[in-house]
């Protein structure tokens, strides 16, 4: 019987010894020069944003650029943005597992950790965005001494609080489950006290017996499928927050398919990112993390963008056909409006450019594939600009008309976010595994034969 | 050149007053500054830009003052604003704008204001005016209705397009008071005291010019104004637009905390206490009536200013959305007063603030539950009624009434009703918006 010959996805011949050593080689070895530099500006722009928050939350709020009519800005802009980011690397490590979907066991970890922290980004701006962020714990239903007063369910930012925590919850605990055997091992690895205290703890008295391993692997699959729904739940709910309200440009049933697909799209493109830059710093992951692994993710970039590009076709379209004068009006605004240039950077950014992926050589070329998913990240960025500022500023009654009063804070908190989300992790790929020791060595190539397939 | 009192400042005696300061112009809408009117035409062929400044000559004087382009003014006019640039009218007054009265000539023991030639050159310079209202245009949208008389005669629901709504809910029963409120545009003239009353009424916060650039002015009530028909030769049209205190509320439904909410008379509250400041309920409102304390503005009130505060109504914190009660204030004091001389409430009990100022009886208030109420007859009866945003079905609680044109024209098809062209592209779009 024939069986497609599929390229390896591990390279280089490893052992399984190499694996480990390979793996293991950047937890291992004193901190590079050019992660140093990296680290240190990543750590003093995350710095600098603590103390940007500070000012905001001890002025006000209206340091940002935030006015009547655009109530929403650019926090609520980063915070999808972020969120957004997340959901590749549960696509990754859940959904593509259930499809048992082999290439994404070496992506899987970091683009899970990439969602950890995403997820953690994002979750500060709804919190600090609010007028008085010290209340926040009102957003929360429990029972209380202040009569009680209950939430209003009814608020689609309040299915948002559900939504997030879930979500960062599922993932987190997904994340480190999937890590426990790796801990065990770099506890067995370790060459002095402290270290092997460390990562006993975090292994959870992790044995490797076959008892320890079915219960893993039970886990791992409840939790993989505990975090399927939520790929396309949490985006879901987030759009409900504009979709849910009326107002032209938000209130239209498209959003949940259409943002889960541009998260999936923004997330990949993070992933590249990310990825690339891991293979300049860790030559050896080149091997683990291979050209064929970049281009199916690439595939999903470019599929994705058309996706994107389709629904925001589908707007123009459902806005003409509407005949509702409002909404009409608000589209013809954000292509030919005082924003329109923010419209045609994401059309760029996310359909036009990505298009470039049709051509083999281009989606396999890293620096291609690097210069597309950081102008994917920009178009999306702006997305999400687009949908907040542009349908506020010109609603219903012309009078109201304004335009957000972009400040240097909003710069701030939006560089600042990114010193944040590096810091962590530039620190995870010093102290975690990147990829999974465990995962990998099953996929290996030892043992099988080209020639005659099989084992 | 005509030199004139505005309507805010008068002379310049009240030139130290915030809230005079910041109430925008009737019909220029730009606060915090005197300028220099000049028609479309004039500008175009001057080369003058929205805010470009200009050294403005009568006589042996001359200012420098930034241009406003008015649409309907003469194009052989420029008119200026005086009481303006005072050195020594106080804190808040002094050096807002430039003094015109320089420009005034005395003849045979008389001042002259108007009527002395100008003339106008560009230095380059350029200020930015401030306004509250981005955009003049209506868009073809059904905002202010108006009709002439002899469409009025023809029906006198004239130009007054009707939507079909329904709803599967019966909506919120209202069995004790339903407050309600009628704003006849027919009579406004636009002249702001409803505002200003408000402001005093209601303790609302002044921001300054640079805050109300930056769109984060206070008022609750406010007079929208638009340009209607030619260009070069506007007509003026003029909506008070308040919380519109709707039955279906979009700004109830999305607080997460239930800090705004609807009351069994039909009022939309704000629970300042609860409010985390999420801003939702402003996103969601179709009418964008609700203000939000950007900062900390209470606690910049010094003693013994802090003794000008209306008792009745709270000081709101930073952090906190706000906007019109309907004068909450005002309704509880007139069922109290009533509840003690043992009456049941006649309509005229309660007047909100700016029902109060209003010199041409523009706003009535009432209870819509009480059939003889000035507003009930409105709801039911009235042909010229229409809801603002009737097609979006928020059921609010104001009824305007449309402006009859006193001339014999008929409007022609094409100008009323849905979709219609909009003719009267602003001059200036969002000017003084940053």
């Amino acid at each position: 019987m024939s069986q497609m010959n599929r390229n390896p996805l591990v390279l280089g011949n490893k052992t399984m010894a190499d694996v480990t050593d390979d793996i293991c080689a950047p937890l291992e070895r004193f901190p590079s020069k050019g992660w140093m530099s990296l680290f240190l500006s990543a750590k003093a722009l995350f710095l600098f944003y603590i103390a940007t928050i500070a000012m905001v939350i001890s002025t006000g709020i209206g340091l940002l650029g935030v006015n009547h009519p655009v109530a929403w800005g650019t926090m609520i802009v980063t915070f999808v943005f972020w969120i957004g980011i997340g959901h590749a690397g549960t696509l990754i490590s859940a959904i593509l597992f259930l499809f048992r979907q082999k290439w994404r066991t070496s992506v899987a970890r970091t683009a899970e950790a990439m969602t950890v922290f995403a997820v953690m980004t994002a979750g500060i701006f709804p919190l600090i965005h609010t007028g008085r962020p010290w209340l926040d714990f009102w957003l929360f239903p429990y029972p209380n001494q202040r009569g009680p007063l209950w939430v209003n369910f009814r608020s689609p930012l309040l299915w948002d609080v559900f939504a997030v925590s879930t979500y960062a919850t599922v993932s987190t605990v997904f994340w480190f489950i999937g890590l426990i055997p790796d801990f065990a091992t770099i506890k067995d690895r370790a060459q002095n006290k402290i270290r092997r205290t460390v990562y006993g703890a975090l292994s959870l008295g992790w044995r490797g017996t076959a008892k320890n391993w079915s219960h893993y692997e039970m886990v791992y699959l409840v939790l993989a499928g505990l975090s399927t729904p939520l790929v396309l739940s949490v985006h879901t709910i987030v759009s409900f927050d504009f979709a849910v309200s009326n107002l032209p440009g938000w209130h239209t049933t498209i959003f949940p398919p259409y943002f889960v697909a541009g998260a999936i799209f923004s997330g990949f493109a993070m992933v590249i990112t990310l990825m690339t830059m891991i293979r300049i710093g860790w030559p050896e992951f080149q091997n683990y993390i291979t050209l064929d692994h970049m281009e199916v993710m690439n595939k999903i970039i470019m599929m994705t963008g058309m996706m994107v590009g389709y629904a925001y076709a589908s707007e123009f379209l459902i806005a003409w056909y509407s005949g509702n004068e409002y909404e009409r009006y608000v589209f013809m605004n954000r292509a030919m409006g005082p924003y329109a240039w923010s419209y045609w950077i994401m059309i760029s950014c996310n359909v036009i450019i990505p298009q470039l992926f049709w051509f083999k050589k281009l989606r396999r070329s890293i620096p291609v594939m690097f210069v597309v998913s950081i102008f994917v990240n920009i178009g999306m960025w702006f997305e999400r600009f687009v949908i907040t500022v542009t349908s506020l500023h010109r609603d219903f009654l012309p009078s109201n008309w304004g335009q957000y009063a972009w400040s240097i804070y909003d710069t701030c908190i939006l560089a600042g976010s990114f010193g944040m989300f590096l810091t962590i992790f530039l620190l995870y790929l010093r102290v975690f595994p990147a990829i999974s020791i465990a995962e990998i060595k099953p996929v290996l190539h030892v043992g099988r034969d080209d020639k005659k397939g099989g084992h | 050149m005509a030199l004139y009192p505005n309507v805010q400042i008068g002379d310049g005696t009240l030139a130290n007053i915030g809230w005079l300061q910041e109430l925008p112009d009737t019909v220029t809408k730009i606060v915090w500054d005197n300028y220099a009117s000049v028609s479309l035409k004039t500008a175009e062929r001057l080369h003058l830009k929205e805010g470009d400044v200009i050294t403005l000559t009568a006589g042996d004087q001359s200012i420098a003052i930034p241009t406003h382009i008015q649409p309907g003014l003469h194009d052989g006019v420029v008119a200026v604003a005086v009481g303006y640039g005072r050195t020594s009218a106080g804190k808040v007054g002094n050096e807002v704008g430039v003094d015109a009265y320089k420009l005034a000539v005395v003849k045979d023991g008389e001042v002259i204001f108007a009527g002395q030639a100008a003339d106008i050159k560009k230095t380059g310079n350029h200020i930015q005016l401030v306004t509250t209202q981005g955009h003049d245009s209506m868009e073809g949208r059904q905002l202010v209705v108006q009709a002439t008389n002899k469409d009025y005669q023809e029906s006198k629901e004239a130009n007054i397009h009707r939507h079909h709504t329904w709803s599967i809910w019966s909506g919120h029963q209202y069995n004790g008071h339903k407050w309600g409120m009628a704003i006849d545009l027919n009579s406004c003239t636009g002249c702001s005291a409803c505002m200003t009353a408000c402001q005093s009424e209601n303790n609302i916060h002044v921001v300054g010019k640079k805050y109300v650039m930056q769109g984060r002015e206070m008022h609750w009530i406010r007079i929208d104004r638009y340009y209607t028909g030619d260009v070069e030769n506007a007509e003026t049209v003029f909506q008070p637009v308040t919380c519109q205190h709707c039955d279906n509320a979009p700004c109830e439904t999305v607080c997460p905390v239930a800090a705004t909410s609807h009351t069994d008379e039909g009022l939309n509250d704000m629970v300042y206490n609860r409010c985390v400041g999420t801003r939702y309920c402003s996103n969601n409102c179709p009418y964008k009536v609700r203000r939000f304390n950007w900062f900390n503005y209470a606690k910049l009130i010094e003693k013994p200013m802090h003794m000008h505060l209306n008792p009745e109504v709270t000081v709101r914190p930073r952090g906190v959305m706000e906007k019109c009660t309907f004068c909450v204030q005002r309704i509880k004091e007139g069922k109290n007063k009533a509840k003690v001389e043992g009456r049941p409430l006649k309509d005229g009990d309660i007047k909100v603030a700016c029902e109060a100022a209003c010199p041409a009886d523009v706003i009535a208030f009432g209870d819509l539950n009480d059939e003889n109420s000035r507003v009930a007859k409105v709801f039911k009866a009235e042909p010229r009624a229409y809801a603002l945003l009737e097609e979006w079905h928020a059921r609010p609680s104001i009824r305007y009434m449309s402006k009859i044109r006193n001339n014999d024209q008929v409007t022609p098809a094409s100008e009323h009703g849905h979709g219609e062209a909009h003719k009267n592209e602003s001059a200036h779009e969002e000017g003084g918006r940053a």
